[in-house]
């Protein structure tokens, strides 16, 4: 999940993620409970399921946790393509606005529509009411190159720690 | 008004950083972070979980453990306590003090009271806002004011000059930067009780605006009634040896209802409370009449003029500005700074300066500059975010109502 600021110079939101990052309240704990086996991890901060032949599609509690309380989430319509790595939408919190990359290439089949009016099943529920999106997938082998549960534990980690 | 328009910065979370080469970053960071300022109750802030992000050059708690919605209503319901060290308090003395403010600043000095104050526009030739600072009399030679962190340089080089040009006419003034002292803000319905148990001057004396030099928790500060939340509160000017004591004092005779709020909660406060960001809402270019703020152009001023940038700002109020400040509430995504606002036809009418999702409203409040006849309250707009059209209405501001204790 690319977290971008609409009015702002990348080279200050880099500073700035340093700093926060030192924060107590960003603790390593928080990755090792909530991190779940069966899901794959992309590097920023999204999980896919794949089950079967539709693949589903959220943020992380670790995303969630430093977004603080979702407002809007948007979505795109059933039908239209994704790509792995690319935007398919937008979570907005009372801080910040975040895009949210997919996963996972190929079809968006349902879209969670719960989240137009409860955009908070994000944060009380990140791995199942607060899914984005499912995806039938055009490429499953994407799935190899994203991270399983304890290498995302570790990822977390050091994303914090290395700040 | 207050601090600077880079909060929503500190919220750029790790998640950016996955993409780029880290070891580049860490240097390139480790080098700005020691180049910023701590205030003194910068081990307090982290200790107390406090997270900290640059800001106008100094390392600021954008939030504690409090989640950013939680501080905010807790201000209105309780209490807060904000360090605002990082803002300049500056003391202009002499027996000329005041009319050389009056050359700067768009405020009937002259006319206010010893012991009360206002909040003011520092302005260019052009009539644009150089800063924007609650100013107070605390005698006919002592003027003090509190300018913004990010504004301080420019702030003080404005000054400086014209303080030169002044004196070397034989005006009598000088200025004593406040570096010595730490800033606290105490707001919301519990500031003054709280306040009281620390102060034996009786405080229900004291209204909106006002300002003493007295002892608080057997401290020697400088009180100003006022605020950037909407609600009733303090500014505290402490000595800077005492800013931690005081700040447990308070927090302990508050029994725990009055929270250390960051920066986060600050902005949406503000927000609510149809308050300028300067930066954000407020900028060199921009007229306080445009921005709203003609109530802040003393009557005395009006018909005299004397300060920079008079003859644009007389004429705006005679024949109303070309573009207006106005509060929005919309649908959609939170409309945020930048954000495009069209009539119902879909023409351009002005630009989103700041906004978010209100916590205390439960929904997106926003303000921005919209030309003139487009500023009536109930006007249908759209605001583009992302590409997306999105309804949106002119609102009255504030969004929030004002608490503030007046003179009834």
């Amino acid at each position: 999940m690319a977290l971008r600021m609409w009015a702002s110079s990348t080279a200050n939101a880099l500073k700035l993620s340093t700093a926060a990052s030192k924060s107590p309240a960003f603790s390593l704990s928080r990755c090792f409970s909530t991190v779940l086996e069966g899901f794959k991890y992309a590097n920023s901060h999204e999980w896919v399921k794949h089950d079967g032949p539709v693949a589903t599609v959220g943020i992380t509690h670790h995303a969630q946790d430093h977004l603080g309380e979702v407002v809007f989430v948007e979505l795109p319509e059933a039908g239209k393509p994704v790509t792995q790595g690319d935007s398919f939408g937008s979570v907005e919190s009372v801080k910040a606005t975040s895009d949210v990359n997919s996963p996972i290439s190929g079809e968006i089949v349902e879209i969670n529509a719960k989240l137009k009016e409860t955009p908070g099943l994000i944060n009380t529920s990140p791995y199942e009411d607060g899914w984005m999106i499912k995806v039938k997938p055009s490429n499953p082998s994407e799935l190899e190159s994203l991270m399983g549960p304890k290498e995302y534990t570790k990822f977390c980690e050091e994303e914090d720690a290395a700040h | 008004m207050r601090g600077g328009g880079l909060w929503q910065l500190g919220q750029s979370i790790t998640r950016r950083l996955a993409h780029v080469d880290k070891r580049a970053i860490s240097r390139r960071c480790f080098a700005s972070e020691s180049d910023l300022k701590k205030t003194v109750l910068y081990d307090f802030h982290v200790a107390n979980g406090g997270k900290m992000v640059p800001f106008a050059g100094w390392s600021m708690p954008i939030q504690y453990k409090d989640s950013i919605m939680d501080s905010t209503l807790n201000c209105r319901d309780n209490g807060s306590l904000f360090d605002v060290s990082h803002m300049c308090g500056l003391s202009l003395k002499g027996k000329d003090c005041i009319p050389f403010l009056e050359k700067l600043v768009i405020a009937d000095v002259a006319g206010l009271a010893p012991g009360t104050g206002t909040l003011t526009i520092l302005t260019n030739e052009k009539g644009g806002a150089i800063d924007d600072s609650v100013i107070a009399k605390v005698t006919n030679e002592h003027i003090y004011l509190v300018v913004n962190a990010g504004c301080r340089d420019k702030d003080l080089a404005h000054i400086e000059e014209h303080m030169k040009a002044f004196t070397s006419k034989g005006g009598d003034v000088s200025w004593h930067i406040h570096d010595e002292r730490s800033l606290l803000a105490l707001q919301g319905p519990l500031a003054a009780p709280v306040l009281q148990h620390l102060a034996k001057e009786d405080l229900s004396k004291i209204y909106f605006n006002d300002f003493r030099v007295l002892d608080i928790n057997g401290v020697p500060c400088y009180l100003t009634r006022t605020g950037y939340t909407g609600e009733d509160g303090f500014e505290i000017s402490v000595p800077s040896e005492n800013a931690v004591d005081l700040t447990k004092a308070i927090l302990e005779k508050s029994e725990g209802k009055v929270r250390l709020t960051g920066l986060g909660a600050r902005d949406s406060l503000r927000l609510e409370a149809g308050l300028c960001l300067y930066g954000n809402d407020m900028e060199q270019h921009i007229t306080p009449i445009e921005a709203g703020l003609t109530w802040a152009v003393g009557k005395r001023r009006r018909s005299e003029g004397g300060f920079l940038g008079a003859e644009v700002i007389l004429k705006q109020i005679e024949q109303g500005p070309s573009i207006r400040r106005v509060g929005l509430f919309s649908a959609g995504p939170p409309a945020r700074g930048h954000s495009e606002i069209q009539d119902e036809n879909g023409q351009n009418i002005g630009e989103i300066t700041s906004g978010g999702f209100s916590p205390c409203l439960k929904k997106n409040i926003a303000m921005g500059y919209v030309k003139s006849g487009s500023h009536k309250t109930g006007t249908k707009v759209k605001i583009v975010i992302r590409g997306k059209s999105y309804d949106g209405s002119v609102t009255k501001m504030p969004f929030v109502p004002n608490k503030y204790y007046k003179r009834s």
